[in-house]
């Protein structure tokens, strides 16, 4: 195999993903100083205003506007703080749960492990996203039910893979090595294994970033998020679903941006994994 | 000439599996100080286990149910867990079979080196880490600075056998465990490693028990041999006597099926049916009396 071939494709698809997430985080951050619209504001008269380059598009709406005449490359760029917020607080929730579950049930074995992979079993067996609605109504709507519901349901993701490789990293030398060194069950598992474990969970972490902004979509588009005032993309999706034969961009934009950034964060993953992995470095 | 107590004794070492078969059927062994012993057997006869009982880290499915092992006439037996754990840490060391997976591949070579000399020594990190230099040098690698700084995918696997041994010899242990140090080599460098042992044994005194399946390793670098047959002891004795009065059948078939570059002509000749006959009985036996004495 060219090696050198695969690292320059891996690298441009790191650099692609990259740019594209930097650029939604930017979004999130400076949200302010970028939206050239209050998301909020409401304009009747300048309702579905189509987009810069068609017929009766406005200056400084450059996205058009939505039925309530609110500008969408506004709410776009607003509903990336709550996607990006979504996004790290959610996924990393999900990833240290698991990933703790995962790492004592594959190195200790026995009985932990039997535990925990029969939580994990039945968890998987809950459909996600109807899991995802009913956590969300018992635990009431908001952004921290949303980010909670996400943790808890796709904590078993990270736990089955760390478990997984942690089987196969405790049975190296090198950790019977270090158990004559004198090291303890803890120091080894966080030093020595977690270590050779992190390529699989960067990769995964970045990939469950996507689907908590997905996950977060889902729940907007039921309504089941944050308030429908605040922008978030699914909420948009949500709307632009009513007028998709009036103006098809206020559903086409918001799902464009939602596609990129999911398929961004997928292939961050992938390029980020290729990039750690020591033998393939 | 024994009034020092023995470096290892290992008497009546008995591991079972979960479902009650022994892996390890009252094994005795004694190495004495300095001395290299070498622990021979077929694959699966139980050789590594006895290392890894010795330095408590048998795999979690066997069981170690009786016998005794000493280190230098302390009984493992009588220490609590954590004390154990510092004297095994402190006095002996385990030269791998594979020195490719023996290595963390995402911690740099030094700290790697460095962790038994300053976790159970409580070295300062200097000291150990001059001492991991001057290790380097003895097992004759020449750039100790820039494989100190390497992480091992960076390095052959001569290079990280070469590691392995400089750091087992590095808290200057009194026990080695060198579990088949070569079988994962080809054939130049096994010879280069077995050299490189047998020298650093004799410089550092240390005592090696050395589990290998080729006798021809155990007649060059041995001084007492074990001969282990399904986790049972066939025969014990030292090195000269045992090649040139083997007692036991299944020794001199094993002696028979070892190759001799020598003489390729003389054909090999497989451990004979009726030889295993006979091994057969005697576990059978041991098994029958192990049973009458545990009910």
């Amino acid at each position: 195999m060219d090696s050198a071939r695969i690292t320059r494709r891996s690298g441009a698809r790191l650099w692609l993903a990259g740019f594209w997430l930097a650029l939604v985080f930017i979004a999130a951050v400076a949200a302010p100083l970028l939206a050239p619209q209050d998301p909020l504001a409401q304009d009747l008269l300048y309702e579905r205003l189509p987009p810069f380059w068609m017929n009766g598009s406005e200056s400084g709406y450059p996205l058009g506007t939505d039925s309530l005449g609110r500008d969408l490359l506004s709410r776009l760029i607003y509903g990336a703080r709550i996607a990006v917020l979504v996004a790290f607080t959610a996924a990393l929730s999900a990833c240290v749960l698991g990933s703790a579950l995962g790492l004592i049930a594959g190195y200790y074995g026995g009985w932990a492990d039997r535990i925990i992979s029969r939580i994990v079993d039945i968890w998987m067996a809950f459909p996600p996203v109807l899991f995802a609605i009913l956590l969300v109504a018992v635990l009431g709507t908001g952004l921290h039910s949303v980010i909670i519901a996400i943790a808890v349901i796709d904590w078993t993701r990270f736990c089955r893979v760390v478990r997984a490789e942690t089987m196969v990293q405790a049975r190296m030398d090198y950790i019977e090595n270090a158990r004559i060194a004198g090291f303890g069950r803890w120091r080894i598992m966080l030093s020595e294994v977690l270590p050779n474990v992190l390529p699989p969970i960067v990769a995964l972490l970045s990939l469950e970033m996507g689907i908590a902004v997905i996950v977060e979509a889902i729940l907007s588009f039921v309504n089941l998020s944050i308030s429908t005032d605040d922008p978030t993309w699914g909420g948009i999706i949500a709307e632009g679903r009513l007028s998709i034969h009036q103006a098809w961009w206020i559903l086409v934009f918001p799902l464009v941006t939602l596609f990129l950034t999911v398929l961004s964060f997928s292939q961050f993953g992938e390029g980020l994994k290729s990039r750690f992995d020591p033998v393939l470095r | 000439m024994n009034a020092r107590p023995s470096c290892l004794s290992i008497s009546g070492l008995t591991a079972i599996l979960p479902n009650g078969s022994r892996v390890l059927r009252s094994v005795s062994l004694d190495v004495k100080p300095g001395e290299v012993h070498a622990l021979v057997g077929e694959s699966g006869a139980g050789k590594s286990m006895i290392g890894k009982a010795l330095l408590g880290v048998l795999p979690p499915s066997v069981r170690q149910v009786e016998g005794s092992i000493a280190l230098e006439g302390t009984e493992l037996e009588t220490l609590g867990a954590a004390a154990r754990r510092r004297l095994i840490g402190a006095r002996t060391a385990l030269i791998p079979q594979d020195p490719l997976t023996a290595l963390n591949p995402s911690r740099r070579i030094g700290p790697q080196m460095s962790d038994r000399l300053t976790h159970i020594l409580g070295w300062p990190a200097e000291r150990a880490r001059n001492r991991i230099r001057e290790m380097l040098a003895e097992v004759h690698i020449r750039e100790p600075d820039r494989v100190i700084a390497a992480y091992p995918h960076e390095l052959s696997g001569g290079m990280r056998q070469r590691v392995l041994i400089a750091a087992a010899f590095a808290a200057e242990p009194r026990l080695i465990v060198a579990d088949e140090p070569t079988t994962a080599l080809d054939v130049t460098v096994q010879k280069q490693i077995l050299r490189l042992i047998a020298d650093l044994q004799r410089q550092h005194g240390t005592a090696i028990l050395f589990v290998t399946h080729d006798l021809g390793v155990v007649a060059k670098i041995s001084q007492s041999v074990t001969v282990l047959y399904a986790g049972m002891v066939v025969e014990r004795a030292p090195t000269p006597a045992l090649f040139a009065t083997p007692q036991h059948a299944y020794t001199r078939a094993l002696m028979a099926a070892t190759p001799r570059y020598t003489d390729p002509a003389s054909s090999l000749q497989p451990v004979g049916s009726a030889v295993l006959a006979e091994l057969a009985l005697e576990v059978q036996n041991a098994d029958n009396e192990w049973k009458r004495a545990h009910g």
